[in-house]
C-alpha cells in the first residue's frame, strides 16, 4: 500500500483536529480498509485511528436506546447488546468471524456503507441516530446510497443510537464466497409500526421495504409478505445472483426474520 | 522510521515500523517470527491469526503500530514452558488437525480463542468459529475433532464417523 | 489389533511438531542477506499489443535496482511445455511461444509486462506505477467455442488458429462408435460444464533467486512440488545453466495440489536477475496475484452420449470436450485433457467402444493445468453423471445399472489404451452403501421434509489412474520426461539411515509415512530414518510429487534402494558370523544364520561396513549407501465408490452436505491416518468444487471472481464430517509394496455423487431437472427449481 501517517488521537477533539488535514481519513478497525489500500485503492495521506479514543467505545442501553461508542467493536457489542437487543447482538455477531469482529467497528461499518454490510441493515431497520462530532443523522437519512453517507469531509461517527424494537430479527443469506450477504433483512417492530431494511440486494446499497413494512404493520406474521412481491429492477446482479433471485430472498428472508422475531 | 513497541510472547520489544507496516510484517520481519503466515490479502485465510490483549485478531489487517504497547501472543509462544507441544498443539498432532502446515498456526490461535470463551464447544460451534480460518488440505474433518479433544471431549463418535 | 509402527501403523507426524510451533521453514521465510525484492507490472487488459514501455521514470525512483522488460528476455528461451500431443491426423499440437516477460503482446489479464527490482517491494511496486504503458488493446477471446469460429481474434498470431490440437482416442474406434450409438436401444445424452477452478493451495508461490559469482552458481529457493523438474526445465530450456551449476530448493511447501508442478515465469527471473544483478532477488506473490497466475484447473465444456442395450448393458461411449488451454502452453497442460483423461473414460465398466475427441483451445486467460486430480476428475464426472442420467432414463436403479455393468475380472483391458491390474468395485459399492446406512434414507428424507427441506442421495463410483508413470509408455504418448523416481539410502556407521528422495511433501507426510516402509523392512524404529528430500543438491534426480505418485513410485524407488541394502549387508553379516550369505536372515533388526544361534545387530553390521577391520574386501567395497531408481511397469489404479446425502432449502436453493461416504481401494496402506486425511481434503476440494467454487472471466477477459471474496473456498461449516473406509484393498500387483495412491481420489470421485444426489432431492420434489452445472450454488439450484 502507499505509505501514509498514521495517527492514534486519545480524544474525539484531537481526532477532528487530525481529520481536517489533507487527505485524512478515520481508521476504525480498518477490516475493510485495509484490505483496500493493500490493492491501493484508497491512498489516504493520513489516518486517524479511533482504536485510542475511551469515549468512542462501549454499550449501553437505556430508555428504549441502545447506543453504541463508534470505535465499539462487533464483538463487543454481540456480547454486551446480548441481553438489551439481542437482534443486534446476534446481527453483530454473525459479521465476518471472529477476528475481525474483535476489530472491525460499528462506526467504521455505517461511514462505508458497503451494500452488502450487515449494520446499515440493523440501523435502518432499527432507527435510530448516528452520533457525529457535529450532529445527529437519522438513519433514514445517513444512507444515500452505494458507498454514500450523508458524512461530511472530516466528520467522525462518535456513537450511534438504536432503538430497541419490542421485537427484532435479523436474516442473512451468506454469500458463499465472502459470506457478507447475497441478501438480508433486518425487522423490527414497535409500536409504531414495522420496519425492513434489507441490504445485499439492492444497487443502492441498504433500503426500506415499504410494501412489506406496511403488510407487517398490520399483521406481524410471515404469511403477511406472501402476497407481496419485488421488483427485480434495480437489484444487484453478480457471479453469484441474478436480480430475480435476490429479489426472490428479498421476501424470503424478510419472512424469516419475521418468523425468527417470533 | 518511528519505532513500536509491544510485549510479544512475554518478551518486551521494538523496532521500527512505518505507519503502513503491518502487525504481520512487523512479526515476521524485524522479529522474524515466521510462524504467522500470510495466504490472502482479503482479510480471510485465517493464516495470520494472532492473539491481542489476548483476543484473535488477522495480523495481516492490523497495522503494527495499532498494537503499541499491546500483549501480542504467537504460534511460538503457544508451547509449554518445557518446550513441549501445548494442550492444543498436541491434539492437531494426535488427531492429524494438520497437513502442509501453513494454515496451521492461525488454526491453533483460533482454537485458543474459542476455548477460553467456549470451552466445550460443539461441533457446530467449532465450525462455526472457523468461518475465518482456510484449510485447504484437511477438509477441516480432523481439524473439528482435534479441537473437540483438547476441549477434553470424546471423540471417539468422529473417529467412528 | 493395529500395530503400532512399521507398515500398516497410524504414526504421528514427526513433522507436524514443526509446523505446529512456529518453526516450519517455508520459502517465504528464507531472507538471504542483501537480498532484493521484484514486483511485476502485471496487464490488466486481456489482450493487446504493447506500443509503449517507458520505464525511465522508475528506474530513477528510489531503491530501485533495476527495471526488466521483454527485451532483456530476447534470445532467451521460454517456458517449455512437457508433453506434445499428436492430432487426430497424426499432426504435432500448436506450441506458441511463452514468454517470461511479455514479448511485444499481452495476452491475458496478469500477463507480466515489467519486473521492477528494488530495495523493498514497497519501491518496487511505487516504481511500477512510474512506468509509462500504452496497450493497444485488442479483442480479446474467451468462450472456447468463439475462439474456434471462422475470424476469430487470434491470441497468438504466428498460429494457424486459436485451435493446440483436436485430438481423437482411440481414432481407429471413431466409426465403429458412430454405428453403435446410431443402432441402439437407447443413447443417454449429456452437455455439461466441468469448470475452471484455482488450486489456491494457503500458502501463495514464492521465489528466491540468489547466485554465487566465486563459484557461478544460482540457487532458486521455490515453491515446487518437484525441485528436479523444475531445475531441469528452467536450466536446460529457458536460462541456459547446466544442472551442475544450478541447484533447486522446495523447502516446507504449504499445499500445492498440482498448481506448484509447473515451472513459472517467476522463479526464471528470480534465477536470472540474482545473475544479472549479483543479488538475491525475492518474489512473494500476494493471493491477488495468484489468482491470476498460478495455472489454473479443469475447463472442460463437454457433450456425453452413453448408449445401451435394451437391458442397460453399455455398447459405446462418444465424448467430444473442448478444454481450455488459456492463453501459453502450462508445464503439462496438454496431457491433462489426452492421456490423464481419454484413458480413464472407461471408468469401472466393461464398455467395448468408446471415441474421445477433444479439442484444445487457446483463449485469453490464465494458462490451465492439472489440478489434484487432473483430467480425471473430468472423466469420472462426465462418466458418472451419464450413467445416472442413463439410470433415471432406463428406470433401472442406478445402484444396479453400475453393478450390471462392471469390469469383475482382471487384469482388464480397457478399449482406451490401459491395463486395469487388480481391484473388486463390487466390495468398495458394497461397503459404501452400507456405511452410508441406505436403507435408512426414507426417514431421513421424512425428517427433512418435516423441516421443509428436500433430501436427496446420490452415488457414484471411480476409478483413477494414478503412481504416475512407466516412462517408456509415457513417452510414446508424448511426454517429453521420464516418470520413475529414485531414492539414495544412506546408511550411517551407527545404523541410522538418511533416505534421500526425489519425491517431495508438501502436506502429505512423506518424513513420517517414509520412515515406516524401511523401518518395517529392516526391523529397526522409524526414529532411526530420517528422509531428505526438496533440494537438487542432496537428491538424487527424481521427479516429484503430484499423480498420487509419491508411495507407488518414490516408496517402490526406495524400496529398491532398501532391498540392495540389506542385500549387502547380508553379506557383511555372512562374513561376521562366517557363515553363507544365502542363510542370514534379517529379522527385527538383527541377523542370524538360519539353524544357529548366530546373530549379529544391524549396527555391527552397518559399523563394519564403515569400520571394514573384518571385512570382505576382497568381495565388496565398504560403505553402505545404495541408489534406485524405480520406473513402475504400470499404473495404479485406485477405485472406489462414494454416496452423498444432500439437503436442498426449496425457498432459497440451498444446499447442504448431511453425509458423505468414500470407500476406496487403495491397495496396501502403509500409514492409514494419512490415508484417511488425505481423503478428507480430497473430498472437501470435490465438494468445493460441485459447490462452491468457480473461476469466472466475463466476456472481455476480466477475472471476476479474483479474490476470496468472491471465489468460494469451502469453510468448515459448509463440510460434513467424512465417513471414509478404505477396508477394501486389492494389492497393486506390479510394485513391492502393493500400493496404489491416495491423494487424488476424493477430488477425483466426490463431485457427480453430490450433483447426482441434489438432481436426485429435485426429482423426489416433482422437479424435473436433468442437470445443473457445477457450482450447484444457491442461485443455480433456486433458478433450475424455478426454470
Amino acid at each position: 500500500m502507499y505509505d501514509f501517517e498514521l495517527v492514534k488521537p486519545t480524544t474525539v477533539e484531537e481526532a477532528v483536529a487530525a481529520l481536517s488535514g489533507d487527505e485524512a481519513q478515520p481508521l476504525g478497525g480498518g477490516q475493510t480498509l485495509i484490505p483496500t489500500m493493500k490493492q491501493r485503492l484508497a491512498m489516504p495521506g493520513t489516518l486517524v485511528s479511533t482504536s485510542g479514543i475511551a469515549s468512542m467505545k462501549g454499550v449501553s442501553a437505556s430508555g428504549g436506546v441502545l447506543t453504541v461508542g463508534g470505535a465499539t467493536t462487533h464483538g463487543t457489542v454481540a456480547a454486551e447488546a446480548a441481553s438489551s437487543y439481542p437482534a443486534l447482538a446476534a446481527l453483530a455477531g454473525g459479521i465476518g468471524d471472529p477476528a475481525v469482529r474483535n476489530r472491525g467497528t460499528v462506526g467504521g461499518s455505517l461511514a462505508n456503507n458497503d451494500p452488502a454490510a450487515c449494520y446499515p441493515a440493523g440501523l435502518l431497520g432499527s432507527g435510530g441516530v448516528v452520533v457525529t462530532n457535529t450532529r445527529e443523522i437519522a438513519a433514514d437519512d445517513f444512507f444515500q446510497g452505494m458507498f454514500t453517507t450523508a458524512l461530511e469531509e472530516g466528520e467522525l461517527i462518535t456513537a450511534v443510537k438504536f432503538n430497541i424494537p419490542e421485537k427484532a430479527a435479523y436474516a442473512k443469506f451468506a454469500q458463499p464466497a465472502s459470506r457478507f450477504p447475497l441478501t438480508a433483512a433486518f425487522v423490527a417492530k414497535t409500536s409504531d409500526g414495522v420496519r425492513v431494511a434489507i441490504t445485499g440486494a439492492s444497487e443502492e446499497g441498504v433500503f426500506r421495504w415499504t410494501e412489506a413494512e406496511e403488510a407487517l404493520s398490520s399483521n406481524f406474521s410471515a404469511d403477511a409478505v406472501d402476497g407481496l412481491s419485488v421488483d427485480a429492477d434495480g437489484m444487484i446482479g453478480d457471479i453469484h445472483g441474478t436480480p430475480a433471485y435476490r429479489a426472490h430472498l428479498v421476501k424470503v428472508m424478510t419472512k424469516r426474520a419475521v418468523t425468527a422475531a417470533g | 522510521m518511528p519505532t513500536v513497541s509491544m510485549t510479544v510472547n512475554g518478551k518486551p520489544t521494538t523496532a521500527e515500523a512505518e505507519g503502513r507496516t503491518l502487525l504481520v510484517e512487523f512479526l515476521r520481519g524485524p522479529l522474524g517470527l515466521t510462524g504467522t503466515h500470510v495466504g490472502c490479502d482479503t482479510s480471510q485465510c485465517g493464516a495470520c491469526v494472532v492473539h491481542v490483549n489476548g483476543e484473535a485478531v488477522k495480523a495481516c489487517t492490523m497495522f503494527a503500530a495499532e498494537a503499541e504497547g499491546a500483549d501480542v501472543q504467537t504460534i511460538e509462544g503457544m508451547a509449554n514452558a518445557d518446550g513441549s507441544l501445548g494442550v492444543i498443539q498436541q491434539a492437531f498432532q494426535d488427531h492429524h488437525g494438520l497437513q502442509c502446515g501453513f494454515c496451521t498456526p492461525g488454526m491453533v490461535m483460533s482454537a485458543a480463542a474459542l476455548l477460553k470463551e467456549n470451552p466445550k464447544p460443539t461441533e457446530t460451534e467449532i465450525r462455526d468459529y472457523l468461518e475465518g480460518n482456510i484449510c485447504r488440505c484437511t477438509g477441516y474433518h480432523n481439524i473439528v475433532k482435534a479441537i473437540m479433544a483438547a476441549s477434553g471431549q470424546d471423540v471417539t463418535a468422529i473417529a467412528a464417523e | 489389533m493395529p500395530k503400532d509402527h512399521g507398515i500398516g501403523a497410524a504414526n504421528k507426524r514427526r513433522e507436524d511438531v514443526r509446523f505446529l510451533t512456529g518453526k516450519g521453514r517455508y520459502t517465504d521465510d528464507i531472507n538471504i542477506n542483501g537480498q532484493a525484492y521484484v514486483h511485476f507490472l502485471r496487464s490488466d487488459v486481456a489482450h493487446g499489443k504493447l506500443t509503449k514501455v517507458n520505464t525511465s521514470a522508475a528506474e530513477a525512483a528510489p531503491g530501485v535496482l533495476r527495471v526488466f522488460t521483454g527485451k532483456d528476455f530476447e534470445g532467451i528461451g521460454g517456458l517449455p511445455c512437457g508433453w506434445q500431443v499428436t492430432d487426430r491426423h497424426g499432426n504435432p499440437m500448436q506450441e506458441p511461444a511463452h514468454p517470461v516477460l511479455a514479448q511485444g503482446k499481452v495476452r491475458h489479464v496478469g500477463d507480466a509486462i515489467a519486473a521492477v527490482v528494488a530495495e523493498s517491494y514497497a519501491e518496487a511496486r511505487d516504481a511500477a506505477e512510474l512506468i509509462e504503458l500504452d496497450i493497444e488493446e485488442l479483442p480479446a477471446v474467451i468462450d472456447m467455442k468463439a475462439a474456434l469460429a471462422d475470424g476469430a481474434p487470434k491470441v497468438h498470431d504466428d498460429l494457424t488458429s486459436n485451435l493446440c490440437y483436436d485430438w481423437g482416442f482411440v481414432e481407429e474406434n471413431r466409426d465403429a462408435v458412430d454405428q453403435a450409438i446410431k443402432g441402439a436401444h437407447h443413447v443417454t445424452t449429456l452437455e455439461l460444464v466441468n469448470q475452471r477452478l484455482v488450486a489456491n493451495p494457503m500458502e501463495p508461490r514464492v521465489a528466491v533467486g540468489d547466485y554465487a559469482s566465486h563459484s557461478d552458481e544460482s540457487t532458486l529457493y521455490t515453491t515446487s512440488q518437484n525441485p528436479h523438474v523444475i531445475r531441469l526445465l528452467m536450466g536446460a530450456f529457458v536460462l541456459g545453466i547446466p544442472e551442475h551449476k544450478l541447484r533447486v530448493v522446495a523447502p516446507d511447501v504449504g499445499g500445492g495440489f498440482g498448481s506448484k508442478i509447473f515451472h513459472y515465469a517467476e522463479e526464471a527471473f528470480c534465477t536470472f536477475a540474482a545473475k544479472q544483478l549479483k543479488r538475491p532477488v525475492k518474489w512473494t506473490s500476494s493471493r491477488s496475484e495468484a489468482f491470476m497466475t498460478d495455472a489454473h484447473g479443469r475447463d472442460h465444456v463437454t457433450k456425453i452420449e452413453l448408449a445401451m442395450d435394451a437391458e442397460g448393458n453399455f455398447l459405446a461411449l462418444r465424448t467430444d470436450t473442448h478444454a481450455n488451454m488459456g492463453a501459453y502452453l502450462s508445464t503439462f497442460s496438454t496431457s491433462v485433457p489426452t492421456w490423464l483423461h481419454g484413458t480413464l473414460m472407461a471408468g469401472n465398466y466393461k464398455t467395448p467402444l468408446i471415441y474421445v475427441n477433444v479439442k484444445a483451445v487457446f483463449t485469453n486467460t490464465v494458462p490451465v493445468d492439472a489440478y489434484r486430480g487432473a483430467g480425471r476428475p473430468e472423466a469420472t464426472f462426465q462418466l458418472e453423471r451419464v450413467i445416472d442420467k442413463a439410470a433415471r432414463e432406463m428406470g433401472i436403479d442406478p445402484v444396479e445399472l453400475r453393478r450390471k455393468n462392471f469390469v469383475t475380472e482382471f487384469p482388464y483391458a480397457t478399449p482406451v489404451a490401459v491395463e486395469y491390474d487388480t481391484g473388486d468395485y463390487n466390495a468398495t459399492l458394497d461397503k459404501a452403501l452400507e456405511l452410508a446406512d441406505v436403507s435408512g434414507f426414507d426417514a431421513r428424507a421424512a425428517e427433512s421434509a418435516k423441516n421443509g427441506k428436500w433430501r436427496g442421495l446420490g452415488m457414484n463410483c471411480y476409478i483413477e489412474a494414478c503412481g504416475i508413470a512407466p516412462s517408456a509408455l509415457v513417452g510414446q504418448l508424448g511426454a517429453r520426461a521420464g516418470l520413475y523416481e529414485s531414492a539414495t539410502v544412506r546408511v550411517n556407521a551407527t545404523g541410522g539411515l538418511v533416505v534421500m528422495t526425489g519425491s517431495h511433501s508438501h502436506g502429505q507426510g512423506h518424513e513420517t509415512a517414509f520412515p515406516q516402509v524401511i523401518a518395517e523392512m529392516i526391523g529397526i524404529d522409524e526414529s532411526q530414518v530420517e528422509i531428505v528430500h526438496g533440494d537438487t543438491a542432496n537428491t538424487p534426480m527424481g521427479m516429484g510429487t503430484y499423480g498420487s505418485r509419491s508411495l507407488a513410485v518414490g516408496g517402490s524407488a526406495m524400496v529398491r534402494a532398501t532391498e540392495k541394502i540389506i542385500a549387502k549387508a547380508k553379506k557383511i553379516a555372512a562374513h561376521l558370523m562366517e557363515a553363507s550369505a544365502d542363510d542370514v536372515e534379517l529379522k527385527d533388526g538383527a541377523f542370524s544364520v538360519a539353524g544357529t544361534d548366530k546373530s549379529v545387530a544391524w549396527g555391527d553390521v552397518c559399523l563394519a561396513a564403515y569400520v571394514p577391520h573384518n571385512y570382505p574386501l576382497d568381495e565388496i567395497e565398504p560403505g553402505l549407501e545404495e541408489t534406485a531408481f524405480y520406473d513402475p511397469a504400470n499404473f495404479t489404479y485406485p477405485a472406489g465408490a462414494y454416496i452423498c446425502e444432500v439437503e436442498v432449502d426449496p425457498d432459497t436453493g440451498k444446499v447442504t452436505v448431511e453425509r458423505f461416504t468414500a470407500a476406496d481401494d487403495f491397495g496396501n496402506v502403509v500409514n492409514p491416518m494419512i490415508v484417511e486425511g488425505q481423503v478428507h481434503g480430497g473430498l472437501a476440494q470435490g465438494i468445493g468444487q460441485a459447490l462452491l467454487e468457480n473461476c469466472v472471466y466475463d466476456e472481455n477477459g476480466q477475472l471476476v471472481s479474483a479474490s476470496f471474496m468472491d471465489y468460494a473456498m469451502p469453510r468448515a461449516a459448509d463440510l460434513p464430517n467424512f465417513s471414509v473406509d478404505h477396508s477394501c484393498q486389492t494389492p497393486c500387483t506390479h510394485n513391492p509394496l502393493g500400493v496404489k495412491g491416495c491423494g487424488e481420489a476424493g477430488a477425483i470421485g466426490s463431485p457427480p455423487a453430490l450433483v447426482n444426489a441434489v438432481v436426485d432431492a429435485l426429482q423426489r420434489n416433482g422437479k424435473d431437472v436433468k442437470h445443473i452445472d457445477m457450482p450447484l450454488s444457491p442461485a443455480r439450484v433456486w433458478a433450475a427449481m424455478n426454470g
